[in-house]
Order: structure tokens, then C-alpha cells, then sequence
């Protein structure tokens, strides 16, 4: 849950110090060039770049994990399901491209503080104001997504566990309705929240 | 005056919350205490506009809330039950950061202000750490940051204690002691009441009781017996 829940590793490195517009901006390139790079041995080569900007980073190889791991199954069901279809050259490649791209997204969110993110963000939105965006509203959003997903599986946990001591636990509509009621709740107190901190606005 | 309700009367669907509430609160510190669905939540988000009367009025700092709520938000503090409804940015400090957005500070002035409450409140130690991974009483403290590096004039707190345990609650009711603003607390947990000013017992929508915390909670006793 480490990359979903904007798990900034405090640091100094020069990863830490770089604007998070010119992150952002670092991210898509890369991401678009791994879809560009054909060969595994080239991708191999973005591997060992990726692996050298974690180290710059110093954030540790137990958040450097967190990062991947998330995608592990999803990457062997990939690797699997190419290699049937495009030979182990295509499954290596389209795997590898996969997790790179996975980490790399992990390695800004590791360095960057999600106000820094808004901030860009917001920058890099600024032209939606011309079609009646709020640049600001569009952020929020993204940061409230972020802070949202712990709480959510936080109240999944508790539903589960109240279900399985009510012996229901094989039941969908046992689990989904009270966690979709609960984070309906929850979404209404963020919102009255927001009013009652001056964001009444919105 | 600070707080002012004349003749506030609350009607939510079917149900009268409150009837005919009318209470000047000018005391630095007053609690409110009731049966659940005795209409003291209701009473609180009265205070900074969250819920607006069906009749009568409400004025805070001078202002009608029905015609001033977004400027009396900006004087008047309120702390939720539940901190986790309450905690928007994912890391302590961008959240205490967050409250002062709107006020244009330059950056280090900002960082300056979120150091300081996060020193006061005893966090200063969890500034980047993420909110999720705060226990329930820190989560409260931080809210608590959130709201306070506002300089409220006035703060509402509804059932802050409810959650913590008996170590966070104390230390909530000692910071209760020293905060300058003035302080409304709605709750159940009648020690946190010691040494305030005034008490309130509501019973079914109306002030029942109003005097001081030994007085009114003696009256409280006797209700639920």
C-alpha cells in the first residue's frame, strides 16, 4: 500500500531535491521510452538505470519492494500470458516495461511530498481554468484519492472481520454493503470536514 | 458576546432535534452534556454555520451564522469525533499545512507555523510520517494541530475523547486548560468537564440544566437514572 498512500521517504538526495514538476515531467519521458525501447537487452539496460536511481534516493530496499510487490502476480500472469502469445523476447520486454514503469512512478511518489505534487499538478493544470476547471479542486481530488485509499482498506478489514465473526464471511452483499455505506459515511464527514477547515467552497 | 442562540429550534425530517434552545455563552470554557440523540452534535455544528437553525438564530462573533457561515468558519475551530474523517493530506505535516492554504503565506512561514503547533501538540517527531500509520489519540492530536495552527477564535470540539484512551484523553483535557480561545465541548466523559465554567444538559432537543459542572452534572445523573 506503500506507493498508493504517498509513503514520502524523507530524505536529501538529489531525487529529493529535484522540482516535482521536473519529476513528473522525468516520469512520462522515461515511461514513454520504455514503451519505445524494443529489445530485453535494452530494457535490461533501463532496468540497471532504474536500480542506480533507487540508490541514489537512499530510500531503502524495503521501500524500494514496497513499490513492486503490489504488482508481482499481475506481472508473472503477464509474463505468462506473452510468452504464450509473443515468444519469451515479447514477454520479457512487455513484463519488464510493466514493472519499470511501476517503480520508477514509485520512486517519485518516495521522494516527493504529495503538497509538492499538488502544487505541479495544479501548475501543470492551471490551462483548465480557460474550460471552467478549478486547478485546485482537480488536486485535491488526487490527494483525497491518496488519503482515501488506507481509510477504505482499513474499513474492508473491519467489515471482514465483523463478518467472519457473524459466521458470514462467504456473503458478497455482506461485505459490500456495509463497506460501500461506510465510505459513503466517511466521504460525507470528509466533505463536512473540509467545510468546517474554511474549504466551503469546493 | 460570543456565542448566542435565541429561541434555535432544529427540525430534521420528522424529528425536532432541538426546541427552542436560547443560551448566551460567554464563558472561556463550556461543555455540553446529554443522552445520545439529545440534540448536543446538532447544537455544536450549530456554531460554526455546519447546520443552520429551521427557526430562531445563531450568532458567533456577531454574525448571523445563516448569512456569515464561510467568514464565522474562519473564526471558529471545530474538531470531529472521528480524526479520520478529518485528515485530508497523507503525511502529519502537509496536513497541518493544508489548513493554511488559502491564507498566502510564503512557504517558510508556512513551515514555521506547522513546526511550532506540531512542537506544542507533541508531534513534532511524526512531521513526515504518514497520517494512516498514527495511532487513534495522535490522529486526534493531529486534527487538533490542524485546526489550532488557525488561531481560532472560538473551538468546538464534539466528543473528542471518545475514541482515546485514558492517556490521550488526559492529555486532551490538560491542553483543553491552557488553550487561550474560548472552548465548547459536547461529551460523555464527564472528568473532562472538571474546572470548566459552564455546563449545559440537553434532554430531547432542550436545555434541561445550565450552571456549573457539579450542579449540572449532578442533574445529568439524575436524568439518566
Amino acid at each position: 500500500m506503500n506507493a498508493l498512500t504517498g509513503a514520502y521517504v524523507p530524505g536529501s538526495s538529489p531525487l529529493h531535491r529535484l522540482p516535482a514538476g521536473a519529476k513528473l515531467a522525468g516520469l512520462a519521458v522515461a515511461c514513454t521510452a520504455l514503451v519505445l525501447l524494443g529489445s530485453p537487452l535494452a530494457l535490461a539496460g533501463a532496468g540497471v538505470v532504474v536500480v542506480a536511481l533507487y540508490a541514489l534516493s537512499r530510500v531503502g530496499v524495503a521501500a524500494a519492494w514496497a513499490q513492486v510487490r503490489p504488482v508481482r502476480w499481475f506481472a508473472v500472469a503477464l509474463f505468462g500470458m506473452q510468452l504464450l502469445f509473443a515468444g519469451l523476447d515479447g514477454a520479457v520486454s512487455t513484463t519488464l516495461r510493466v514493472v519499470l514503469a511501476v517503480a520508477l512512478a514509485g520512486l517519485v511518489t518516495l521522494t516527493t511530498r504529495t503538497a509538492a505534487m499538488m502544487r505541479a499538478l495544479e501548475r501543470c493544470l492551471s490551462p483548465a481554468r480557460f474550460v471552467g476547471l478549478d486547478p485546485f479542486r482537480l488536486s485535491l481530488l488526487l490527494s483525497l484519492t491518496v488519503r482515501s485509499v488506507p481509510v477504505v482498506a482499513a474499513l474492508a478489514a473491519r467489515v471482514g472481520e465483523a463478518q467472519r465473526a457473524r459466521g458470514v464471511e462467504r456473503s458478497v452483499r455482506a461485505f459490500a454493503v456495509p463497506l460501500v455505506v461506510g465510505a459513503l459515511r466517511h466521504a460525507d464527514a470528509l466533505g463536512e470536514a473540509l467545510s468546517a477547515r474554511g474549504f466551503d467552497d469546493l | 458576546m460570543a456565542i448566542e442562540f435565541d429561541e434555535v429550534h432544529v427540525r430534521l425530517g420528522q424529528r425536532d432535534v432541538l426546541r427552542g434552545v436560547t443560551a448566551s455563552l460567554t464563558e472561556r470554557r463550556v461543555g455540553v452534556v446529554g443522552a445520545n440523540g439529545s440534540g448536543k452534535s446538532t447544537l455544536a455544528r450549530l456554531v460554526n454555520g455546519l447546520a443552520l437553525p429551521t427557526s430562531g438564530s445563531v450568532t458567533v462573533l456577531g454574525l448571523d451564522t445563516r448569512r456569515h457561515a464561510a467568514k464565522i468558519r474562519r473564526g471558529v475551530g471545530f474538531l470531529f469525533t472521528d480524526p479520520d474523517a478529518q485528515i485530508v493530506m497523507p503525511t502529519v505535516a502537509e496536513d497541518v499545512a493544508f489548513s493554511l492554504r488559502r491564507k498566502g503565506l510564503a512557504r517558510e512561514e508556512v513551515e514555521r507555523r506547522v513546526a511550532d503547533v506540531l512542537a506544542r501538540y507533541g508531534l513534532a517527531d511524526h512531521a513526515d510520517h504518514p497520517a494512516h500509520h498514527l495511532s487513534g489519540g495522535q490522529k486526534q492530536l493531529l486534527a487538533l494541530c490542524s485546526v489550532m495552527v488557525l488561531e481560532p477564535e472560538i473551538l468546538v470540539m464534539d466528543e473528542p475523547t471518545t475514541l482515546l484512551d485514558l492517556r490521550h484523553s488526559r492529555q486532551v483535557a490538560g491542553l483543553l486548560g491552557e488553550m487561550p480561545q474560548q472552548v465548547l465541548v459536547v461529551t460523555h466523559d464527564l472528568p473532562l468537564l472538571t474546572g470548566f465554567d459552564r455546563v449545559l444538559v440537553l434532554d430531547e432537543g432542550r436545555v434541561v440544566a445550565d450552571g456549573s459542572p457539579e450542579e449540572a452534572i449532578g442533574h445529568y445523573r439524575k436524568l439518566m437514572a
